[in-house]
């Protein structure tokens, strides 16, 4: 007979289910990189990987109907809210069972039912979408989380929305992914003062800074700000520090990295951090690997499933310019979409 | 609060914005009103006073002068719930929040595979006229009439003030508001719109009908228009006016209608016409009626930025008088325009 496993044990599998997402984020953009390579995924791509921790960390803290607002590095935001795996790969792929019907592509994901108001391809848009979330927020008893990266900082976004959502008390949280470059550019060459948390203290805003790279430091973080904004208290500014393990997109090798500093963080990668951890509150190895089995067959039947989607199909596209009733002529009969068809 | 001045029974402008404003607060519990002193200050143009008191704190409030934040605010709050109305004061200033229209609200209906759409109105005052100078008097609605998504409206009376930005707050698409700065100060009759004086955005209407040309125009330029011609009247032109009422959609069935009356079209704005709505609108009637047409030009102001001297902005105006002389000029005074061609 096997021994009962201690309370910090059972206490420990509870992060199972968020290690298996942090890996789900993982190999959804491995699988993006091979799906890039054969021609299947479109234009570019921005992902993630290595930076993991921060949206599952955060939305452990969350309720299934916060919102939150994320980045053009937004797959991990998506999946770690809630949204369909395979939604998202067909997304990717441009097909016609996308989460926004292969409208949006990687940059511009948006579920709603799901919390997420967006992902933004300008840099600090999800700053703003998620202080005007928070406004409808403290109506209804709910929080708005901001993804965004340390280049969003040095926006007008960032310095306009901090200041508005501190004067309003807006039940906010701010979550910036500090991963130390701005596309190319270091942090250090853009952003003074090199202090991203210490710029709340203007706004009269708590901060924190967090290891980004550790789930459970995240989370705690999280949960404090999110505990705070649902009880009124206002917003607070979370930097988490994280390191990406891809270059800024598709086109970028990240040679401008030195080799030692790269090193350093993939020694410190936030899913073996968090698979360590697992193992040293005492959770048994074969359950570990058995989520981790799990995980990788979804993703694989996501990718297959997607991947056998339509496309679609520009004679049948029923778009709307506007919603709602529509009055007014449009611009000329040729240019009205599918009427040739 | 009455809506219209007991002693002339006559509706002012400024006073058609605020009742329209309060009538769908009233009615609607998603309606918030946001900007610049529109709360307890009323707004600069006294276009919103008493709302604040009538309506508190969570309904009517005041912000920082953070356009950006503002825009975006609006559109996070109007894919999560709410219906902002929200003020840039002038609309010059809409350069700033560009990014949070042009990019988040206008393109989140398409983008998102119609998961929602995003009610919204932002309003301005426009124009010139007031010695404002070159940042306080352009009217931005060509900045953005090539959006897909958005709407934009300008009304040319105080019963159309009300009733467009009824119909703009009932609308479930972004909608940039223009209030002519000359405006405000106009008193009209109240003339009841079915039902709840609401109209509809997208439908252009007949200011004045007439048989030998029609001017086609929107906000100011209508009621220069038809002073422009009554005046017209006595050398023997019976001309008809067009208010557009929207520059998108535009409603170019009412404008083609009309030119197959009249068979010459004059457009008038208060802009340049590089880049203008009216080079696109008489494009669109060649297009589709130029069978119709003897003749078709366009009297808008010079390609400078607007000028502050009195002499210098009264020359730069497309006005009443000027309206006139262009139409004589092009015409012949005093000639039956029927033989002059």
């Amino acid at each position: 007979m096997a021994e009962a496993p201690t309370a910090q044990a059972v206490e420990a599998a509870a992060y199972l289910e968020p290690y298996g997402r942090m890996l789900l984020i993982r190999r959804f953009e491995a699988a993006l990189h091979r799906l890039f390579l054969q021609g299947e995924v479109h234009g570019t791509t921005h992902l993630s990987a290595g930076q993991e921790a921060i949206p599952v960390g955060v939305c452990l803290a969350l309720r299934a109907d916060d919102y939150v607002a994320g980045t053009y590095r937004g797959h991990g935001h998506a999946l770690a809210k809630g949204t369909d795996p395979e939604a998202l790969v067909a997304e990717m792929l441009g097909r016609a069972t996308g989460i926004c019907g292969g409208r949006a592509g990687s940059m511009n994901v948006i579920d709603l039912e799901h919390g997420l108001v967006g992902c933004f391809g300008i840099v600090g848009g999800s700053i703003g979408a998620a202080t005007g979330a928070a406004l409808s927020a403290r109506r209804q008893n709910r929080v708005a989380v901001a993804f965004f990266g340390d280049g969003a900082a040095n926006q007008g976004y960032f310095h306009e929305c901090l200041n508005l959502a501190a004067v309003m008390a807006l039940p906010a949280v701010y979550v910036c992914e500090n991963n130390f470059y701005g596309e190319f550019t270091p942090l250090a060459a853009s952003t003074a003062g090199g202090d991203i948390a210490g710029r709340a203290a203007a706004y009269g805003m708590p901060a924190q800074v967090v290891d980004g790279n550790d789930l459970w430091a995240v989370e705690a973080a999280a949960r404090a700000a999110v505990d705070t904004a649902r009880a009124g208290g206002g917003p607070t500014l979370l930097e988490c520090h994280t390191y990406r393990h891809y270059g800024h997109s598709k086109s970028d090798p990240a040679t401008y990295r030195p080799p030692e500093e790269v090193e350093r963080w993939l020694a410190r990668d936030p899913l073996a951090i968090a698979r360590e951890r697992l193992l040293a509150l005492g959770v048994p190895e074969g359950e570990v690997a058995a989520t981790e089995v799990e995980v990788e067959a979804a993703l694989d039947r996501a990718v297959e499933a997607a991947l056998q989607a339509p496309y679609p199909d520009p004679a049948i596209d029923a778009a709307t310019e506007y919603a709602g009733p529509v009055h007014g002529s449009p611009p000329s009969p040729s240019a009205t979409p599918g009427a040739g068809a | 609060m009455s809506a219209v001045d007991a002693a002339t029974e006559r509706l002012e402008f400024r006073t058609a914005i605020r009742d329209a404003i309060a009538e769908e607060i009233e009615r609607d519990p998603s309606v918030v009103l946001f900007g610049e002193d529109v709360a307890a200050a009323g707004g600069v143009f006294k276009a919103t006073p008493g709302l604040h008191e009538r309506f508190g704190d969570e309904r009517v409030f005041d912000t920082p002068i953070s356009e950006l934040a503002l825009a975006s605010a609006a559109f996070g709050a109007a894919v999560t719930g709410l219906r902002p109305v929200f003020e840039i004061m002038f609309g010059d200033f809409m350069a700033l929040p560009m990014d949070a229209l042009v990019n988040q609200a206008a393109k989140f209906w398409y983008v998102s595979d119609e998961q929602a759409s995003v009610p919204l109105v932002v309003r301005s005052a426009v124009g010139g006229g007031g010695r404002f100078g070159a940042m306080h008097s352009q009217i931005h609605g060509t900045w953005f009439q090539g959006v897909p998504g958005l709407k934009i409206a300008c009304p040319s009376s105080p019963a159309e003030a009300k009733g467009l930005l009824k119909g703009a707050i009932r609308d479930d698409n972004p909608v940039v508001f223009l209030e002519h700065k000359r405006l405000y100060s106009v008193k009209g009759r109240p003339a009841a719109q079915a039902p709840d004086d609401v109209i509809p955005l997208g439908v252009a209407r007949i200011a004045r009908a007439g048989r030998d040309l029609t001017i086609a125009t929107i906000g100011k330029g209508v009621p220069d228009a038809l002073a422009a011609a009554d005046e017209l009247a006595a050398d023997g032109l019976d001309a008809e006016v067009v208010d557009l009422r929207t520059l998108r959609p535009l409603d170019l069935d009412t404008v083609l209608a009309s030119v197959a009356r009249t068979n010459r079209v004059l457009a008038v704005e208060e802009g340049p016409r590089t880049g203008g709505w009216s080079t696109g609108l008489l494009g669109a009637i060649a297009e589709r009626g130029l069978h119709d047409l003897d003749d078709v030009w366009i009297l808008a102001t010079a390609e400078t930025p607007v000028p502050y001297s009195p002499t210098l902005e009264d020359a730069y105006m497309p006005g009443a008088d000027a309206i006139v002389a262009d139409v004589r000029a092009r015409l012949g005074v005093g000639a039956d325009p029927r033989e002059a061609f």
